[in-house]
């Protein structure tokens, strides 16, 4: 296993440790590199920190897909065809209780991964389900909001606005849905193999999955609902 | 793998002092440094959501600046879930989280304001559906 990403010495570690972010301005000794930082002649940085990376690499370029679905809706405003108008379908209440159900569970996936770090398994389990409660109540609440509006005969096919509404927001919800998915696998996992080096990393990628969504989620209150609502 | 070489969690503890970090990932802390930071952004979330809604729902601010102000305050919330649930910081050992930030809000950028810009100077030069109509005949 050539893999091991052992530091050189303990000294070097303790060196880290002390002053990780280097506020102090000195070297970590050169003549002792600490191995799998990816710095000076060590070789490639550690596993861990390049699955987090690429992954944020990944996460960046969805965001950069939801910016297009939002300039999409961004255009089509007031490309209502006679139709229906943002502040017309906008129910204040549902969105604030999708609002809070969404930005809890990412509070409690960060406690999860905070019982990770200690490798308490069972408050691990205990705030990944909760996580997973939420996201599921987030997802119900919007499913039952676009059934809602289809029954008004409000659906995509209606105008250029609708099309991009259920879009961005259905996008969304995709999203939201197939983190649940990766959760519940996540879950079993951490259950059947403990928490292997490699089922840390996979936790780490589904908590800035689940974070990013809770990003995008607050451009889509605000500037689909809250501002749409205002005109 | 009975074989403790092989064993891949043997070094989990160790190996969880870097200097360089992944975004949403420091060196091993106490359980109470993550829970700390979860529970200031959580705090700072719901202060800057509630303040959001009530924005639409009361008429706290003069009318045509409130659009102004949500923006403003969803941009606050990203920065707060950026800073305390993503743990993007300026330390030395983030750069390149950040700098990967930095080109990703630059392409969000250039497509939702090159987008509304193009788009809206396309639909000021459009000639009235009607006009169109009339010169079809």
């Amino acid at each position: 296993m050539t893999d091991t990403g052992l530091p050189a010495s303990v000294a070097a570690l303790r060196r880290v440790r002390e002053d990780p972010h280097r506020l102090g301005h000195r070297p970590h000794d050169g003549r002792e590199p600490v191995r799998g930082i990816g710095m000076g002649t060590t070789g490639p940085a550690h596993k861990r920190i390049i699955v987090g990376y690429g992954f944020w690499i990944f996460l960046l370029s969805d965001i950069v897909m939801f910016s297009c679905f939002f300039a999409a809706f961004a255009v089509q405003r007031d490309a209502t065809a006679g139709g229906p108008k943002m502040a017309d379908i906008v129910d204040l209440q549902r969105v604030a209780i999708e609002t809070a159900a969404l930005l809890l569970s990412s509070y409690t996936c960060m406690l999860s991964f905070a019982a990770t770090n200690v490798r308490n398994l069972l408050l691990t389990q205990v705030f990944l389900f909760l996580t997973g409660l939420l996201g599921l109540v987030f997802v119900l609440l919007e499913a039952w909001e676009f059934i809602d509006l289809a029954n008004r005969g409000i659906t995509p096919q209606r105008s250029g606005m609708l099309t991009a509404f259920f879009g961005l927001v259905g996008l969304h919800g995709v999203h939201v849905t197939a983190g649940g998915l990766w959760l519940a696998t996540m879950m079993a996992q951490v259950q059947v193999k403990g928490f292997r080096r490699h089922i840390v990393h996979r936790l780490i990628c589904f908590n800035l999955f689940w974070h990013a969504l809770d990003i995008v989620w607050i451009g889509i209150f605000t500037v689909v609902y809250l501002i749409g609502s205002l005109s | 793998m009975s074989n403790l070489e092989s064993d891949p969690a043997r070094f989990t503890a160790t190996l969880d002092d870097r200097e360089d970090h992944a975004p949403g990932d420091e060196p091993q802390e106490a359980a109470g440094h993550w829970v700390l930071n979860a529970n200031i952004g959580l705090g700072f979330s719901v202060v800057l959501t509630v303040a959001a809604f009530a924005l639409v729902i009361w008429p706290i601010v003069y009318g045509p600046a409130v659009a102004v102000a949500l923006v403003v305050l969803a941009i606050a919330q990203m920065g707060v879930h950026l800073v305390f649930f993503l743990h993007i910081t300026t330390g030395p050992d983030n750069t390149n989280n950040v700098l990967a930030l930095a080109f990703g809000i630059l392409v969000v950028f250039l497509m939702v304001v090159g987008s509304i810009w193009i788009m809206d100077h396309l639909s000021h030069n459009m000639m009235p559906m009607d006009q169109t109509m009339q010169m079809q005949r």
